[in-house]
Formats: structure tokens, C-alpha cells, sequence
């Protein structure tokens, strides 16, 4: 079997000897499905409801997406300017390390009384969870040009803005790429934080809903449409990756 | 030789850096002429200044004392001398072709005339190739031939090659030499070359600089007045290969 085979059929079988665990334990033990439903019915549930759960899935992902835009644009100028102006590294640093200990669930009530029940809060929140992980990579990334480079644009007449445009940036991208990646898994867990607190839409809200009234397998189907729009999403940050990083994979001969 | 056939003076350049103790002096009063369209190298103990040389002149630093003559003008050397550090510094996201553009694209010179004169240098001097392929597609060699090419398209007036053949192995090394050459008859440049490899000193260059253990100062000029080209069997050459390694083991006891 080749590698690239291995690597698809190896999670997938430790997956399916997961569920095919979960799904003896349940029927052999009779769990009550409002306690815990079987894998089965989860997946006939996620199929059987899924014109409801499409119009939730819309909004969850709508905030994640404009959350990860967000997160990024912040992430990306504050990035760029703690890496040019000393002051601000010095100044803002301290406090974007703070901001992560504070948990979001601490600050998502006060958007929702600040900002209401709409769409923005969760935008907000979203984008909170992930510039960190933006804006640590990024300056990492811009920091990544070697002094020898810089010495060649100096000795080149390079401007400021060349030097960033034309060395900083594109130097800075493999890690920020990685910061992406990362933000784009930690997006959907925001949005949902969001949802939880306050909404009368989206994954996060239906799951609060379901709980309370003892629909577990509404609850799971949920999370699985969750766990999949992180998927995909990943999948297109790393497909925009290897596009925009051809330059990093060394064609044989 | 008249003072017009020296493209470059350098007149008591003093330069030193902060220390633990003060100041550590580099260059003590280093004194030399480069000839117009000639081939100067720079030999020394390593760690004797020669790259620092080569930076004060590329306008990299500023020297504590002295002047740098360019057409006997004092001021705006920088933008007469085309300097190639010693680490490979092509940009890894560029192809060769793009990377030999870099001096003319941040001089702002018209794009598409810089590609095309980009193109024939690489059809002229065995890159054709490499046109398309990314610094990690290339061999160590091919790499510092897009660099020197770049170094040339700058269009200025001297080339500062601080040891372009040091990381490579002994076989391209060789190849190497007689590559840059031919680079240099044909494109008709001023090279001031820095190495410390004194064979490659002998081989190559019209006149030798010697320098002494920091603090450099020059101690000695040699015209190895060989006929080119030049063959390492030589009577000739091997005896002044001698004289030469003899000084500089001399000058490190």
C-alpha cells in the first residue's frame, strides 16, 4: 500500500473502529437515546434533518468566514506593526498575551449586550480566538528575512515599502499559512461559543436548543455538520497554501 | 596608469565596531585602486575584515575614517557598486528569471525590457534551463550563477563578490571560475573580489590585495602578470601561489 493510501485509509479505520465501539456499547448496555444515540442513528438523523440543519449551517459558517476575514486583517496589521514600530511590540505584546487568558465565554455575554443578538458578536468573537494565532505566526514571518537579504535590498536602493512588499511578505508567508491553518480550526469552535451565549440562529444555538430538549441526536448531528465545516475549511486554507507556495515543493530531477 | 583608469579608490578606511571593550577596530587604514573594466581580489586571514571591506564600500557601513573614491567623486558610491553577499540570498518564492530582475524592478526600470536582457544573459551563459525553475529546483552552481547574473543586471558600475564559489564543492567550484571568466571578459565589469581561496586569487584576478590579520590594513599588492589563460601547472604559477600562501601563513604566526 503506498503512503498516500495510508495516510487516507489509517484514520478512517480507527474512526470506524470508534464508532463501531461506541455503537456495541450502546446496544449491548441499552443507553436511552436521550442519554447517549448510537453512531447509526446520528448519521440518519444528520441526512433525515438536514433541510433543517442547512439554514443553521448557513449562519455558522457566514460567521466563521467573516470571523477568519476579520481575525486576519487585525491579526496581519497588528503583526506588521509590532515588526516596524518597536513602541507597539513593546506596548501591545503584554497585552495580546493577556487577552488569551481571558476565556471568550467571559466576553461574549457583554458583546451580546453591547451589540445585540445579531450576526456580530459571533463575528467578533470569532475573530478573537483567531488573530492570536495570526498575528504570533505572522511576525515570526516577518521577522524570517535574513540580514543578508536585507543588506542585498539596502544595498539595491530598496524603499521601505519595497523591502516589505517584495521580502517581508512573501518571506512571511509559509508561517503565516500556518497561523491560518490553525485560526481556521479555532474559528468554528468561536462562532459556536458565540452562538451558545446568544442567537436565534446557527450550529451553536440549535445545539443549546436540542440539549434542552433531550434531542442528543439532534445535538451530535449538529456537531458533526460543525466538524465538517471545520474540515472543509482547513482543506481550502491548505489548498490556497499549496497554491500560493508552489515555490516550496521541489519537483524531482 | 592615470587616475581615470581607476574605477574605484579607497583611501584609509578605518572601521570598527562597538565592544565589550570599546571599540574592536576592522580596517585600519586600508588603502587600494580598482582598475577600471579589471579584476581585483582581496585575500586575507579568515576573519581579517575582508566582508566588511566589501560592505563599507557597498555603502553598507559607514567607515570611521577615510574616503571611497568612485571616477575619482567622493559620495554616491552606493549606487555604483553591485554588491552580492556571501549567503545565498536568491528569494525562494521567485523563479531564476525573477530573481535576476530584482535590481531593476526595485530601481524601477520598465519590466519588460529587464526580463528580455534577464533572458538573453541566461540563454548566453547556460542557464536557459533555468529560466523557470525555483532557487530549490537549482543545484548549489546554477544558484550563484542566477545570483551573479543578478548582481550584473544591476547595471552598476562594480561588481563586490564576497566569496561566490566559498560553499560550493571543489569540481563546480572550478567550473565556476572560468564561468565568471567568461562572465567577466564578455560583459566588460570592474569585479572586486573577495575570497580566501589563493589559487582562485591567482587564477582570476589582474591584481592581488593583501591583507593583514585584523585590524586589516594592506600589506601587500600583487600583479600576477600571468598569461591567461592562466594553467594551475604553471611554473609560474605555482611559484607565486607559493610566495602567496607563504605571506599569509607568515602573516598568521
Amino acid at each position: 500500500m503506498s503512503d498516500r493510501a495510508k495516510r487516507v485509509v489509517a484514520p478512517a479505520l480507527l474512526l470506524a473502529s470508534l464508532f463501531a465501539a461506541w455503537e456495541l456499547t450502546v446496544h449491548i448496555a441499552h443507553v436511552p437515546g436521550y442519554i447517549l444515540p448510537p453512531p447509526s442513528r446520528i448519521v440518519v438523523t444528520f441526512f433525515l434533518q438536514f433541510g433543517m440543519l442547512w439554514p443553521h449551517i448557513l449562519v455558522t459558517v457566514a460567521e466563521v468566514v467573516y470571523g477568519l476575514l476579520l481575525g486576519s486583517a487585525l491579526g496581519l496589521l497588528l503583526a506588521t506593526a509590532i515588526v516596524y514600530v518597536p513602541v507597539i511590540e513593546w506596548a501591545v505584546h503584554p497585552l495580546i498575551i493577556a487577552s488569551q487568558m481571558i476565556p471568550v465565554f467571559a466576553i461574549a455575554p457583554l458583546l451580546i449586550v453591547w451589540l445585540g443578538y445579531g450576526l456580530w458578536p459571533k463575528v467578533i468573537v470569532t475573530a478573537l480566538i483567531c488573530f492570536f494565532p495570526i498575528v504570533v505566526n505572522g511576525v515570526d514571518g516577518l521577522r524570517s528575512a535574513s540580514e543578508e537579504t536585507l543588506e542585498l535590498f539596502r544595498s539595491l536602493g530598496a524603499s521601505r515599502w519595497q523591502t516589505f512588499i517584495k521580502l517581508r511578505w512573501p518571506g512571511s508567508l509559509p508561517a503565516l499559512f500556518s497561523g491560518w491553518k490553525i485560526g481556521a480550526t479555532l474559528s468554528v469552535v468561536g462562532a459556536t461559543i458565540g452562538e451558545w451565549i446568544g442567537a436565534t440562529r446557527g450550529l451553536g444555538y440549535l445545539m443549546r436548543q436540542s440539549n434542552a430538549l433531550l434531542r442528543v441526536d439532534v445535538v451530535f448531528a449538529a456537531i458533526l455538520a460543525l466538524a465538517l465545516v471545520g474540515l472543509l475549511l482547513f482543506g481550502i486554507v491548505r489548498i490556497i497554501e499549496r497554491l500560493v507556495l508552489r515555490w516550496r515543493q521541489p519537483t524531482s530531477g | 596608469m592615470s587616475e581615470l583608469e581607476f574605477v574605484l579608490a579607497a583611501e584609509g578606511l578605518s572601521v570598527s565596531f562597538p565592544s565589550k571593550i570599546g571599540r574592536t577596530e576592522v580596517l585600519d587604514g586600508v588603502s587600494f585602486a580598482v582598475a577600471r573594466g579589471g579584476w581585483t581580489t582581496c585575500v586575507g586571514p579568515s576573519g581579517c575584515g575582508k566582508t566588511t571591506l566589501l560592505r563599507a564600500l557597498a555603502g553598507l557601513i559607514e567607515p570611521d575614517e577615510g574616503r571611497i573614491r568612485v571616477d575619482g567623486e567622493v559620495g554616491a558610491r552606493s549606487s555604483a557598486m553591485a554588491y552580492l553577499p556571501q549567503r545565498d540570498t536568491l528569494l525562494p518564492w521567485r523563479s531564476a528569471l525573477h530573481n535576476a530582475v530584482l535590481g531593476s524592478e526595485l530601481a524601477r526600470h520598465p519590466r519588460a525590457g529587464a526580463l528580455e536582457e534577464a533572458r538573453e544573459l541566461f540563454v548566453r551563459f547556460g542557464l536557459s534551463d533555468a529560466v523557470h525553475q525555483y532557487p530549490n529546483q537549482l543545484s548549489g552552481g546554477m544558484r550563484q550563477r542566477v545570483a551573479v547574473i543578478r548582481t550584473y543586471l544591476t547595471h552598476r558600475e562594480i561588481l563586490l563578490l564576497d566569496e561566490p564559489l566559498g560553499a560550493l564543492d571543489p569540481l563546480t567550484r572550478t567550473s565556476l571560475q572560468g564561468w565568471l571568466l567568461d562572465v567577466w571578459r564578455e560583459l566588460g565589469k570592474s569585479i572586486l573580489l573577495v575570497t580566501h581561496d589563493v589559487e582562485e586569487a591567482l587564477l582570476l584576478s589582474d591584481r592581488v590585495l593583501v591583507l593583514s590579520p585584523r585590524p586589516a590594513h594592506l600589506r601587500t599588492v600583487i600583479d600576477p602578470s600571468l598569461r591567461r589563460p592562466r594553467s594551475r601547472s604553471a611554473p609560474d604559477f605555482v611559484r607565486q601561489k607559493e610566495e602567496l600562501l607563504n605571506l599569509l601563513c607568515e602573516v598568521e604566526t
